[in-house]
């Protein structure tokens, strides 16, 4: 038998549409400094099946900007593979012009200067524009949601989520699966999924008590499509109870299980499949892992690490599509699915920038009406930046950097943590800081600021464990997020090492001298998943901090020193 | 630009994989109630389902099962915790199915092992490390 790979050779040498990626389009587009909304959806339609995957949205229903990260280090076997690839070796790899739109839009350098040419990103109302024309193409395009989209924004949490749910379901998805949602707390969960009017995936969503598979949230669902019968399997995020407060979902339980995976996509295939897509929200690297372990998984729509690729992936005969985050990206995956199987297929990343493409005159309306209530609170203006405020890099962002000065500041504080999260959107120098800009970066069910007593040991002990959570060389034992930030302390981390030898030369700034570990330190921090925890929420403590600046300069953060790269 | 993406793939799948945790004090301790298990006979590595979670989401209940096809008793250990011995399961002639489901303890990251004794004397094993995190900071 032919394998997949030789097909798409073979498919390629007879007709140049086959197993191409909408990437060469981009260069030539670039040359040419001619972006229009025809040439970001120029596409040729191909084969019999249309796949959309949208992901990671986090309630930002309007266009923002995003910086992607200069930091992103792969270990193991992922080390300087895609997607740990920045910059200019991301642009090398991938034939990115500088200063091309692709540039602005993939990596991170002379961002602000390309921000105020290209302008912002996303809006949900482009994103519908973007659909349309695909369902224009194919009108029985799946669309297919990949979850952390009913969190992140001061509208998502005044609402309960109601108001992503609003927007998404005027889009039509026919399937999605979760993460942050389940912070929501799972009556509120369960609340929105009764009445959803799509499939809600998760193979790996059990019932804790019993630790069997969880009835509101089937394995799989079967679509009939372009003459083909496909079956798209949900995986959720697999570490949620670790990550996030696990006492706000109690009766569930999750995890990779990869054995279950390969079980449903055996089923499936029992039942006459001809393609089988997972619409994951494991991490990228879990799902190379995974697709290298279960067999017979076509496409993975890949989401929860924010990676966005101009190409898929291909590990064995599986090929994993990433799509970004916060509304920046859409994925449009053709599919040739005939006699039985996956025989071609044609991606394209397709960049949404708000400036070219025209939005959606209804969902734009639909959007407003969600913000209407809250309209003056998410206006109000708090103070300036001069500086360039993102979140996106292993250790450190701006961002996070004004927020850690801000615990320390607000909550009389020597040591300052903040989540290493991958959500948030960017502002450029010279812009205001509004209340919906803190709120983006800081929304979430669990927001009290907590002041507490920690030793010297313990801090490392933290830092250990969350290190192990990024850099062990196995993905399976990875959690997808960040480096914890700190304020008021330096640190050395080695990644190569094992967990409890990586950190080392931790120094409290502001007297210079080694952390003591048997000595207690007063620490302020914020998204503590433990249960019980008290204090201000963090928007208000950063709004505070910002209130009392007036203008705010966050200065390179060189107090991580990184090495075992 | 095929050419690009396998080669660096390529580059990935050269590079080492390295998993291990070492517990050098704590292994030797499940290493001789192996013995003790097996009175000193070889053991085949695989023949052993054992299920557990890649992360514990609560070290202190953590879902596990254990199989092995003909098994007459499968032990379990888990290395790390002060006392190893977690349970010994042992099936009858008459068993419909030579599988457990527990759930057990463990006071830190460690590996969970099951040893399985066949009916034709022979033993199998399987290990899996269970990663007890703190957590916190999602993606």
């Amino acid at each position: 038998m032919i394998s997949r790979r030789d097909f798409l050779q073979v498919g390629m040498a007879a007709s140049a549409l086959l197993g191409a990626s909408g990437f060469g389009n981009w260069a030539r587009l670039a040359a040419q400094q001619s972006l229009t909304q025809d040439r970001l959806l120029e596409f040729d339609t191909f084969g019999n099946v249309s796949l959309i995957h949208i992901t990671d949205i986090h309630a930002q229903m309007k266009p923002i900007y995003f910086r992607e990260p200069e930091v992103n280090i792969g270990v193991g076997s992922n080390k300087g593979a895609v997607p740990h690839v920045t910059g200019a070796d991301f642009r090398k790899l991938y034939g990115i012009a500088d200063g091309s739109p692709l540039d602005y839009a993939l990596t991170y350098d002379d961002f602000t200067s390309l921000a105020r040419q290209y302008g912002r990103v996303g809006g949900l109302d482009r994103v519908a524009t973007v659909i349309d024309a695909i369902r224009a193409d194919r009108p029985d395009a799946l669309l297919l949601d990949g979850g952390d989209t009913w969190h992140g924004s001061y509208t998502c949490y005044h609402s309960q989520g109601q108001d992503m749910v609003n927007v998404m379901n005027a889009l039509e998805p026919d399937a999605m699966t979760f993460h942050w949602e389940f912070t929501l707390g799972q009556e509120r969960v369960r609340e929105i999924v009764e009445g959803l009017p799509f499939a809600a995936l998760g193979q790996n969503i059990f019932d804790k008590m019993w630790d069997e598979p969880a009835a509101e949230f089937p394995p799989y669902e079967f679509f009939e499509r372009g003459g083909t019968k496909i079956a798209v399997i949900g995986q959720a995020f697999p570490y949620m109870p670790i990550a996030n407060p696990g006492w706000m979902f109690p009766d569930y339980s999750f995890g990779i299980r990869d054995e279950r995976m390969q079980e449903m996509v055996d089923e499936v295939r029992d039942q006459g499949a001809e393609l089988v897509v997972v619409l994951s929200h494991n991490g990228f690297d879990v799902d190379k892992k995974m697709a290298g372990i279960v067999s017979g998984i076509d496409v993975i729509l890949s989401g929860h690490t924010h990676d966005a690729l101009p190409e898929p992936v291909q590990v064995n005969e599986t090929f994993i599509i990433a799509s970004g985050s916060n509304g920046k990206f859409v994925s449009r995956v053709d599919l040739d699915v005939r006699d039985g199987r996956m025989q071609g297929l044609r991606h394209k990343l397709i960049p949404i920038f708000s400036d070219v493409i025209a939005p959606a005159p209804a969902m734009t309306a639909l959007i407003d009406e969600q913000r209407a209530p809250h309209a003056n609170a998410l206006a109000e203006v708090i103070g300036q930046s001069d500086s360039l405020l993102y979140r996106r890099g292993n250790f450190n962002g701006t961002w996070d950097d004004l927020i850690c000065e801000a615990l320390i500041s607000e909550r009389d504080a020597e040591i300052s943590m903040s989540p290493g999260v991958r959500w948030g959107p960017s502002l450029i120098p010279g812009q205001d800081i509004t209340r919906e800009d803190i709120w983006n970066v800081t929304s979430m069910t669990y927001p009290e600021a907590y002041r507490t007593e920690m030793t010297g040991e313990f801090i490392k002990v933290i830092l250990e464990d969350v290190a192990d959570n990024i850099f062990n060389p196995n993905p399976y034992y990875q959690q997808g997020g960040d480096m914890v930030r700190i304020g008021g302390m330096g640190y050395r981390i080695d990644i190569g090492k094992p967990q409890g030898e990586r950190i080392s030369d931790m120094t409290l700034l502001s007297t210079g001298e080694a952390i003591d570990p048997a000595r207690n330190y007063v620490v302020a921090g914020w998204a503590s998943v433990n249960e019980g925890t008290e204090g201000p929420p963090i928007w208000d403590v950063v709004e505070s901090h910002i209130r009392k600046a007036g203008t705010v300069s966050v200065a390179p953060n060189d107090t991580v020193t990184v090495a075992g790269v | 630009m095929e050419f690009t993406r396998r080669e660096t793939l390529a580059v990935g799948a050269a590079a080492a994989m390295v998993v291990t945790i070492p517990m050098p004090a704590m292994a030797s301790k499940a290493d001789a109630l192996i013995e003790e298990f097996t009175g000193g006979a070889d053991v085949a590595d695989g023949g052993v389902d054992l299920d557990a979670p890649e992360i514990a989401e609560n070290g202190n209940t953590v879902p596990i099962e254990v199989g092995a096809e003909g098994a007459e008793a499968i032990m379990v250990l888990a290395a790390g915790n002060p006392e190893p011995p977690v349970a010994t399961f042992r099936f009858g002639p008459l068993a419909g199915a030579h599988r457990a489901k527990t759930r057990i303890r463990l006071a830190g990251t460690q590996d969970v092992i099951a040893v399985a004794k066949m009916a034709d004397g022979s033993y199998a094993k399987a290990a899996k490390t269970v990663k007890v995190t703190i957590g916190g900071c999602g993606g």
